[in-house]
């Protein structure tokens, strides 16, 4: 290696050691504030971490709130969404692929369209519908809402995925004499599960921290989402900052946990030696 | 085993013409080569026969059963796609008894299928691997296999060889020959290569723009061609044509020269032909003789067993393929004579061969 290559590969690694130091001090601060007990969090405000730390914010959250519930309750609707939504996304994301169909176009259109508004705008409408049909204020209704709003992208990324797929071996298994939905399950679906994985993974994120509709279609306890949770910690006067980033960090677990379990699966190169050489 | 009846045969892609009445017979046990320049819709034939395309008009039957409405899965015939198209989440064994899981083969069976086939290709060692782990050949290999484990009706070939290089070609041209002399089931192959349907066939149907040119044997073709394209598409190097008028029983070509009409050939005077001569057909002769034509040597290819000479006669860029070495040198003047019986006459207007 030349000099001026070291140079350009430390200087390389020190941006993106800058980068990673930058977009995890958040959370590193997430964590610190956690532990920090309530009588050190003004006094030793800007130490990176307190002289004393204590799990009494923990303690309090998991016993004392309803943040289990809550947890309990996002677990639910994230978990249900993100599986209706891919399955859903999945079939459709196939036709646009594979198929020809009449409309084909306007339904692309539609699609794009959904995503172009505001949520703000919707809210209220959807509210009105939602409410007599007895929606409002239940896990079912908010699972209903994420499935709508998470379908056009989610479509649209599995899509791109079984574009990956060449035709050829669907054309093959239906040779071998195979139907078109067997072709698709055993061996279109297989290929695609990295697909399946990020779909999953990104649809769980998405419906695990979204605030609007949560907020606005529920109230009351029993049906709250964790990040409408999150602002029973903010009252008129103060912000119990402590007991808040306490919750957050636990938020943090479920999601963390589903990466762990799906990222096997995110790995690409499984289409690798499906055609040519 | 099956005959396979194409019957006036139309393919439209939306508005856009692929195939044009297509009428074909394919006997039991026959190898026939679908052969034409890429486009012109050997694929889409091929495919319909399977059962992957919509047919937008006519009938095809396999054995006298109409197939149109048949499900691929129900036709029973086995294909060999030029990607190979193996299943890359499977083993190689997998890949080949894939087709009898689905029949619900019984499992002792699927093994001396797969054993039998592995055993045809030599497959043994990699029955366990991925495709991801397999060289070209080997995978085209696996193709193969996954088509023969089945005993199909009929077999189709959509250019399997093309992903190969050069030598392994060649290699593998043979094995399918030798394939279909022990297996001998219906074969169609589909390839764009005139020399695989040349060696391969037992009859040829050249295609050019969604239009059969010619059906025959792989000599009829060469000797007889039935019209320019496949005159031109057949043979390597391929054929030189001379463009000319008939004028007072002879045919004057353009620069003004005279080409004798060759016996048993009538045309009219002052009809537009084209001559036609194969490079192997062109003579190199000692000195000027009757109706030999004087030139000079313009471009020399060696070929190893035989040597290309270009030279510029007649108007135009005149090929001679000669197995004599050192025939010819660049610059030099040659005489040359054509061989007048296998001189082909086409008639200009219509492409198609007058004698
Ligand atoms: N799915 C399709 N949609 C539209 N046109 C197609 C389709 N498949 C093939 N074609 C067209 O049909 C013609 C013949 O294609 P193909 O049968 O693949 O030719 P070949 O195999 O002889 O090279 C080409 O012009 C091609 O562009
Ligand atoms: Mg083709």
């Amino acid at each position: 290696m030349t000099r001026k290559r070291i140079v350009l590969t430390v200087l390389h690694r020190l941006a993106v050691l800058a980068y990673v130091a930058f977009a995890l001090f958040p959370l590193f601060w997430l964590l610190k504030v956690s532990v920090t007990p309530t009588s050190l969090l003004y006094t030793e405000g800007i130490r990176l971490w307190p002289s004393q730390a204590s799990l009494e914010h923990y303690r309090f959250v998991l016993t004392h709130s309803s943040f289990p519930t809550f947890f309990l309750n996002s677990t639910i609707v994230s978990g249900a969404t993100a599986v209706i939504v891919t399955i859903v996304a999945s079939l459709a994301g196939y036709a646009m692929s594979r198929f020809v169909f009449r409309g084909k176009y306007w339904i692309v259109g539609l699609l794009l369209l959904t995503q172009m508004f505001p949520l703000v705008m919707l809210i209220a409408p959807m509210f009105k519908m939602l409410s007599p049909l007895g929606l409002t204020n239940s896990l079912t209704g908010l699972v209903i809402v994420y499935v709508a709003f998470n379908v056009p992208f989610a479509t649209f990324l599995m899509q791109s995925f079984f574009d990956g797929i060449p035709k050829d071996l669907e054309d093959a298994a239906m040779i071998d004499g195979a139907t078109r939905f067997t072709a698709f399950r055993q061996i279109v679906l297989p290929l695609t599960l990295p697909g399946i994985a990020a779909t999953l993974g990104f649809v769980f994120t998405a419906a695990w921290s979204e605030l609007l509709f949560a907020l606005m279609l529920i109230s009351g306890n029993q049906a709250t989402t964790f990040p409408v949770g999150l602002l029973s910690f903010v009252s008129k006067f103060s912000v119990d900052f402590g007991q808040m980033m306490a919750a957050g960090v636990l938020a943090l677990i479920p999601a963390c946990l589903f990466f762990l379990l799906i990222q096997r699966y995110l790995v690409q190169g499984l289409t690798a030696g499906a055609v040519k050489g | 085993m099956a005959s396979i009846t194409i019957q006036s045969i139309t393919k439209t892609f939306g508005t856009v013409p692929v195939l044009n009445d297509i009428d074909l017979s394919i006997a039991d046990g026959e190898f026939v080569v679908l052969v034409g320049p890429s486009g012109c819709g050997k694929s889409t034939l091929l495919r319909m026969i399977a059962g992957l395309e919509d047919i937008t008009a006519g009938e095809i039957r396999i054995d006298d059963r109409r197939i149109n409405e048949v499900a691929p899965k129900d036709r029973d015939i086995a294909m060999v796609f030029q990607s190979y198209a193996l299943y890359p989440h499977m083993t190689v064994a997998d890949n080949m008894s894939y087709s009898l899981k689905l029949r619900k083969t019984a499992r002792e069976k699927i093994t001396d299928a797969i054993g039998a086939a592995a055993g045809k290709l030599g497959l043994d060692p990699l029955l366990e691997r991925r495709p991801k782990a397999l060289s070209g050949g080997q995978r085209q290999r696996v193709a193969m296999g996954r088509a023969i484990v089945r005993h199909p009706k009929a077999f189709l070939f959509d250019e399997p060889l093309s992903n190969l290089d050069a030598r392994l070609r060649e290699q593998m041209r043979a094995e399918i020959k030798r394939l279909h002399k022990s297996i001998g089931a219906t074969s169609v192959y589909v390839t764009h290569d005139q020399i695989e349907a040349m060696t391969l066939a037992d009859r040829i149907v050249a295609m050019h723009g969604g239009i059969i040119q010619q059906v025959g044997n792989p000599l009829d073709l060469y000797d007889r061609p039935a019209n320019l394209f496949v005159a031109g598409f057949i043979g390597s190097p391929a054929m030189n044509f001379v463009e000319g008028h008939c004028r007072a029983g002879a045919i004057e070509t353009d620069d003004g020269s005279k080409i004798a009409v060759p016996d048993g050939v009538h045309l009219k005077d002052g009809q537009a032909v084209t001559v036609g001569v194969r490079p192997e057909h062109v003579r190199i002769v000692a000195g000027p003789e009757a109706g030999s034509y004087a030139a000079r040597v313009d471009l020399v290819e060696p070929t190893g067993f035989g040597t290309i000479v270009h030279v510029r006669l007649l108007g135009q860029d005149l090929k001679i393929y000669t197995l004599e070495r050192g025939a010819a040198e660049v610059g030099q003047p040659l005489h040359i004579a054509l061989d007048g019986a296998r001189l082909h006459i086409f008639d200009r207007e219509t492409t198609n061969r007058i004698g």
